[in-house]
C-alpha cells in the first residue's frame, strides 16, 4: 500500500477546520450538560420522593438507550411534534442530554461517598437538608468529582463525532467528505484517530492540572 | 419543683426485627450531670442518638423544656429544636474542608443567623473556652485527636444549647489525649451546664455524675448517685459489669 502524502498535507488544515467544530460542539454541550447535570444530580439527593423518581426515570432511559438514538430523536423524530433544531443545536441538545444524566450520576455518588457522620454532625448544630448539601456535602464531593467529570468530558468530546450522521461538519464529519472526494480512508481515519486523540490528551492534561490547584484537607 | 430540661417517656426504637430500646424513661433536671454506662449493645447510644432525632425514635416520646421534640411540621422549626441538643459524636465529626474556628462559627452564622463577624468572635470564644484558641486556623487533619474533640465541643456549645449529649467522647482517642477532653467536660459540669454522657471512664462518672444511669438489654437496669451505683450495685447485671470493668 502506498501512502497519499498530498492528501494527507491538503488534509490537515481542512480538518483543523472540523476541530474547531468538534471544540464549540463539545464546549457548548460540556457546560449545558454540566449545568443541567448538577440540577439533576441536586434533584436525586432531593427530599422529596417524586423528584428522585424523575431523576432516576432519566438516567436510566438516558444510560438504557444508544446515543446514536437519542441523536435521532432530537433531530429526527421531535420536529414531528414541531420542535425543530438545525443541525449544529440538534447536536447540542442530543449531546447535553446525555452528558447530563452522566454527569447527575457523578454528583449524587460524589456527594453519596461523603461520610454519613457529616451529615449527622451539620444535622446535630440544626442544619436542615439544603443547608447541608450547600455548606457541608458538596464543598466536600466538588475536589472528588472533577476526575469522573474528565471522563464524562472526554466521552462528550468522542461522542461528538457521532454528529457526523446529521451533517455537523464536525471533525469526522470532515474527514468523510474528503474520503468521498478521493477515497482514501486509510490516510483520513488515521489523520482521525491523530487529531482525537491529540484533543483528548490535552483534556487530561487540562484536569491533571485542575486537580493539582484544588484545595486538600 | 423546677422542670426537667428533658423528659423521656417510653422511649422505643427498633432496628428492623431487633428491638434495640425497649422502654426507656427518664427525666435530666436543669445542671444535672446523667453518666449513662453499660456494655456495648445495651442501647445506650441508641438511647442518646434519639433525643436529638439522630434515630427517629419506634415509640415513645422525648420532651425538652415542656416541648415535645420533632412535633413540628416544619422542617425548620425542628431543626431549630434539635440545635438546642449539642451533640458531641465518638469520631468527633469535624467538617474536613473548615478551619476550627469555621467549624465552631458556621452554625451560629448559618443556622442561628449571626453575622459574620458575630459569628466569628463567637467561635473564637468557645474555641477560648476549650483551650483551643491558638488553633482556630488550623484544618483538623492538622489537629490531634483530642484537640479535634475539643473543637467539636466549642462547636457544640457555640449553638447555646439546653443540654449537652456526650456519646463515647474519648473511645477514639490514644490514652494520654483522653485527659484534656475530660477536663473540658468537667469544666462544662462545673459550670452548670445540663449533660448526658455515655461513656466508659468511669473515673470521670465517679467523680463528676450527679446520677449514674446503668442500660441493659435496651432498658435501664439500675439508676442511683455514683457512689452506690458504683460502691453497691443492686442488680446483678450491674455488678456483673462493673467487675468486668475493673479487671480491664
Amino acid at each position: 500500500m502506498k501512502i497519499d502524502w498530498d492528501i494527507v498535507l491538503q488534509s490537515i488544515p481542512l480538518l483543523a477546520e472540523g476541530v474547531i467544530v468538534t471544540l464549540q460542539v463539545s464546549a457548548v454541550s460540556a457546560v449545558l450538560g454540566l449545568a443541567l447535570g448538577v440540577a439533576l444530580g441536586l434533584g436525586a439527593l432531593s427530599r422529596n420522593r417524586v423528584t428522585r423518581w424523575v431523576v432516576a426515570a432519566y438516567v436510566d432511559f438516558i444510560r438504557g438507550t444508544p446515543l446514536l438514538i437519542q441523536i435521532f430523536l432530537v433531530f429526527f423524530a421531535l420536529p414531528m411534534i414541531g420542535i425543530r433544531f438545525d443541525e449544529f443545536s440538534a447536536g447540542v441538545v442530543a449531546l447535553s442530554l446525555n452528558a447530563a444524566a452522566f454527569v447527575a450520576e457523578v454528583v449524587r455518588g460524589g456527594v453519596g461517598a461523603i461520610e454519613r457522620g457529616q451529615s449527622e454532625a451539620a444535622k446535630a448544630i440544626g442544619m436542615r437538608h439544603r443547608q447541608l448539601l450547600v455548606y457541608i456535602l458538596l464543598p466536600q464531593a466538588y475536589r472528588q468529582m472533577v476526575p469522573p467529570l474528565t471522563n464524562e468530558l472526554i466521552s462528550l468530546v468522542k461522542n461528538s463525532s457521532l454528529l457526523s450522521v446529521i451533517s455537523v461538519y464536525e471533525l469526522t464529519r470532515a474527514g468523510q467528505a474528503i474520503i468521498s472526494v478521493h477515497f482514501v480512508p486509510f490516510e483520513i481515519y488515521t489523520l482521525l484517530a491523530l487529531y482525537y486523540y491529540v484533543l483528548i490528551k490535552a483534556l487530561s492534561w487540562l484536569s491533571v492540572q485542575l486537580e493539582r490547584r484544588l484545595p486538600t484537607w | 419543683m423546677v422542670r426537667p430540661v428533658i423528659q423521656v417517656h417510653g422511649l422505643r426504637k427498633n432496628f428492623g426485627d431487633n428491638p434495640v430500646l425497649r422502654g426507656v424513661s427518664m427525666d435530666v433536671s436543669p445542671g444535672e450531670t446523667v453518666v449513662i454506662i453499660g456494655a456495648s449493645g445495651s442501647g445506650k447510644t441508641t438511647f442518646l442518638r434519639c433525643l436529638n432525632r439522630l434515630e427517629d425514635p419506634t415509640d415513645g416520646l422525648v420532651r425538652l423544656d415542656g416541648e415535645v421534640v420533632g412535633a413540628s411540621v416544619s422542617e425548620k422549626q425542628v431543626a431549630a429544636q434539635i440545635s438546642q441538643f449539642g451533640f458531641v459524636f465518638q469520631r468527633f465529626n469535624l467538617f474536613p474542608h473548615l478551619a476550627a474556628r469555621d467549624n465552631v462559627a458556621i452554625g451560629p452564622e448559618k443556622v442561628r443567623g449571626l453575622s459574620r463577624s458575630d459569628a466569628q468572635a463567637l467561635a473564637e470564644q468557645e474555641l477560648a473556652r476549650v483551650h483551643m484558641q491558638d488553633h482556630k486556623d488550623k484544618r483538623p487533619s492538622e489537629l490531634s485527636g483530642g484537640q479535634q474533640q475539643r473543637v467539636a465541643i466549642a462547636r457544640a456549645l457555640a449553638m447555646k444549647p439546653r443540654v449537652m449529649l456526650f456519646d463515647e467522647p474519648t473511645s477514639a482517642l490514644d490514652p494520654e489525649l483522653v485527659q484534656e477532653v475530660l477536663d473540658v467536660m468537667k469544666d462544662l459540669a462545673k459550670d452548670g451546664m445540663t449533660m448526658v454522657v455515655v461513656t466508659h471512664e468511669m473515673s470521670f462518672a465517679r467523680d463528676v455524675a450527679d446520677r449514674v444511669i446503668y442500660m441493659e438489654d435496651g432498658v435501664i437496669a439500675e439508676e442511683g448517685p455514683p457512689d452506690q451505683l458504683f460502691g453497691a450495685p443492686k442488680t446483678a447485671g450491674a455488678q456483673r459489669f462493673l467487675r468486668h470493668l475493673s479487671h480491664d
